[in-house]
């Protein structure tokens, strides 16, 4: 009698709950603002945890603070953004069922992010295939390389960082050089395109290794390097690897100039590196070094004021990655209001034909081959001086 | 290769082979009292030194580390209290997997209190860019650090076991709880004790790796895996053993990185594993009677 009491109770109490869930859930849909036009319904997939929430964690925070700007100042042709944000925790398993979530049930006219190249190429067909436009916030060139019409991306070129880097290498007179990515989309992605551009620079690489993503202790992977006496290292990887390869190699004794990819675009990889960190060379978007801009460089008015906004808002340093984040939003935006229309397949053609758009990363030019629209001036090489960066010059 | 070369490798080698031989004598402590495997050891490590970082802002580094580790024991002695001390009657394969789950609980925990950032402790001596040369090698001095505590935590641990009461306790439950329970020996306790004991010297272990091999909430799983493989090839419940079958795994690793694709190195470490497990699963230096006796 008593069991037949709790199961009965329990099957009661179990309802119950679901019955208020359901009504919370209703509620909650009616009472989201229905103005007189509909919202624009923007999904974003951010590595808001997990081992790229270096780059998540900006991307969210600068996505929510400029898409509350545009809403407060009347949103976009009248129409306020409903922006849906979604954590892949760095993984893109999550990313795919993530978008396919965004694509299917919430039918978004748009997916920013996701946060890392690996992500990205996961979910580039679902995107395509579901025509909603992606806007990438992942530097591998084979985003937008083939072309899928739906799909776009806003950091610069890994390519053309690489080439930037040999430009570099070549004024310093390096000609052998040691490569050690991460294995990760962004690693590999870097890795190749370094392997494919070094023959026309005049750059020998002696050797290519790739490590775990999670790896920290890098002595074994350099100490391989060092026994090929190279004049320089190129590291392509984000955190942990970034911030512990020069300490590693100061104290194997490895002192050749280190060169590291723009995913180094945040202040806390030169504090983690500390005193090993300074003279790091890197390509890198102009918003860490903003303040020494000249005040008539088209970038700096944006810069300054992204750069402020988000710092006091959310008390940290900008960094290039919620750059690439705040360009995105930019993009749609720019796109819808010059399609004058909310219809996906107009906003996707005039999104392919902004020229001179001015963003955090560069200045954008896209077209129909080209869905990045950064060329090799969006990139100012720096370097770290007294734990701080500087605009590097030769 | 000429000699600073396999020094260096060498070095690389058993200071990443030290830390799995730590990582692998806390799994054997507690597995020679309970004979659970416990898979929330690495959160152990990884505890201890992001509680040691965050102490590092008020106190001294010495201050900080010793504070850390005595938090972290009495934290390991907490789960034991909370979880297995009630799952009284569970089998043991029971108990491992609530470890499991104590190992997630602990890291979504360390996530929500330290978030997801890399951090680390400074270095003890010198900075990132100090430097040593030993026979023509560069290392940083943090590396012997870790050599030096590795050898005090095992040389501390084998005549704590082997003479003193409390620890011949323990050994003794791990041979037959019932029987060490009718000689008056509060087999509660000494489980209790046990993890207490595993989590004091992972979080020593986890202070001391943290300048070179940097703390991040979720470093705590990868390091258990390679512990447990460390204990498995050493044979399980031989704390000696598992330092040197750490050492060996470290060497091979780096030796092998050094003439094959670096890409391969975790690989290296899961081949052995199968290799043990299907050739001597009692382990390079176990015995085969002990894995009969210990059918789980």
């Amino acid at each position: 009698m008593r069991k037949q009491l709790v199961k009965v109770t329990g099957i009661l109490v179990l309802a119950i709950v679901i019955a208020i869930s359901g009504i919370v859930k209703a509620a909650d849909s009616n009472s989201s603002p229905r103005a007189n036009e509909p919202t624009i319904k923007v999904g974003a997939i951010f590595a808001v945890t997990g081992g790229a929430a270096n780059l998540g964690g900006p991307e969210q925070k600068t996505t929510e603070m400029l898409v509350e700007k545009i809403n407060k100042e009347g949103g976009v042709k009248g129409h306020k953004i409903e922006l849906i944000v979604k954590d892949s925790g760095s993984k893109p398993e999550n990313a795919i069922s993530l978008a396919k979530q965004l694509i299917e049930e919430e039918k978004v006219l748009a997916i920013i992010g996701p946060s890392t190249s690996g992500e990205t190429m996961a979910i580039k067909n679902i995107c395509q295939e579901g025509n909603t436009i992606l806007l990438s916030c992942a530097a591998a060139e084979d985003i937008v390389n083939p072309v899928a019409s739906y799909v776009f991306k806003t950091p610069q070129k890994d390519s053309d960082a690489v080439r930037r880097i040999f430009q570099v290498m070549k004024a310093k007179g390096i000609t052998k050089i040691g490569v050690i990515t991460s294995n990760d989309g962004f690693g590999i992605a870097g890795g190749k395109q370094l392997a494919k551009l070094a023959d026309l620079a005049g750059i020998t690489i002696a050797i290519s290794e790739a490590y775990d993503k999670q790896e920290t202790d890098l002595t074994g992977i350099l100490t391989k390097v060092k026994s090929h006496d190279v004049n320089a290292v190129v590291n392509w990887s984000i955190v942990p690897a970034q911030s512990m390869v020069a300490k590693n190699m100061k104290q194997i004794g490895l002192d050749v100039p280190l060169f590291q990819s723009h995913g180094y675009g945040n202040i806390k990889y030169v504090q983690q590196g500390g005193e090993a960190a300074n003279g790091t060379i890197f390509p890198c978007g102009r918003l860490l070094i903003a303040d020494l801009l000249p005040d008539n460089h088209p970038q700096k008015k944006l810069l300054a004021e992204y750069k402020k906004d988000y710092e006091s808002r959310y008390k940290e340093d900008a960094s290039t990655f919620g750059g690439h984040a705040y360009d995105a939003i930019l993009v749609l935006v720019e796109g819808i209001k010059k399609a004058n229309s909310i219809d996906r397949d107009k906003v996707r053609d005039a999104i392919e034909n902004l020229k001179g758009l001015v963003g955090t990363a560069g200045i954008f030019n896209f077209s129909s081959s080209d869905h990045n629209g950064l060329g090799l001036d969006a990139f100012e090489i720096l370097t770290v001086k007294d734990g701080k960066f500087a605009i590097y010059k030769n | 290769m000429n000699l600073p070369q396999v020094v260096q490798y060498c070095f690389a080698g058993i200071t990443v082979g030290s830390i799995y031989a730590i990582v692998a004598i806390g799994f054997n402590i507690i597995y020679n009292t309970t004979g659970i495997i416990n898979f929330a050891q690495g959160e152990f490590l990884i505890v201890g030194a992001m509680t040691a970082i965050s102490l590092n802002h008020f106190v001294p580094l010495p201050v900080a580390i010793f504070l850390a580790v005595v938090i972290t024991t009495l934290l390991g002695g907490l789960i034991e209290l909370v979880f297995i001390r009630r799952a009284q009657n569970a089998s043991v394969l029971h108990l491992i997997v609530i470890t499991i789950g104590i190992s997630i609980l602990m890291r979504e925990a360390m996530l929500h209190i330290w978030d997801e950032k890399v951090r680390s402790l400074p270095y003890f001596t010198g900075t990132g860019v100090s430097t040593i040369t030993i026979l023509g090698a560069h290392i940083s001095p943090q590396v012997l650090w870790v050599l030096g505590v590795s050898v005090v935590i095992v040389m501390g641990l084998t005549p704590f076991f082997r003479l003193t009461l409390t620890g011949r306790a323990m050994r003794a439950c791990a041979d037959d709880r019932m029987a060490a329970r009718l000689c008056g020996i509060n087999d509660k306790w000494m489980v209790t004790l046990s993890f207490m004991l595993s989590a004091g010297i992972g979080a020593l272990a986890g202070c001391v790796i943290s300048p070179v091999m940097q703390t991040q909430y979720d470093m705590g799983a990868p390091l258990a895996i390679k512990g447990f493989t460390v204990a498995i090839l050493g044979g399980l419940g031989n704390s000696m053993a598992a330092v040197a079958a750490g050492l060996l795994l470290g060497l091979v690793e780096t030796l092998m990185m050094s003439q094959f694709d670096v890409a391969y190195k975790e690989a290296v470490s899961i081949v052995i594993l199968l290799l043990i497990l299907v050739f001597r699963p009692s382990g390079l230096f176990g015995k085969h009677e002990i894995t009969a006796m210990r059918a789980v």
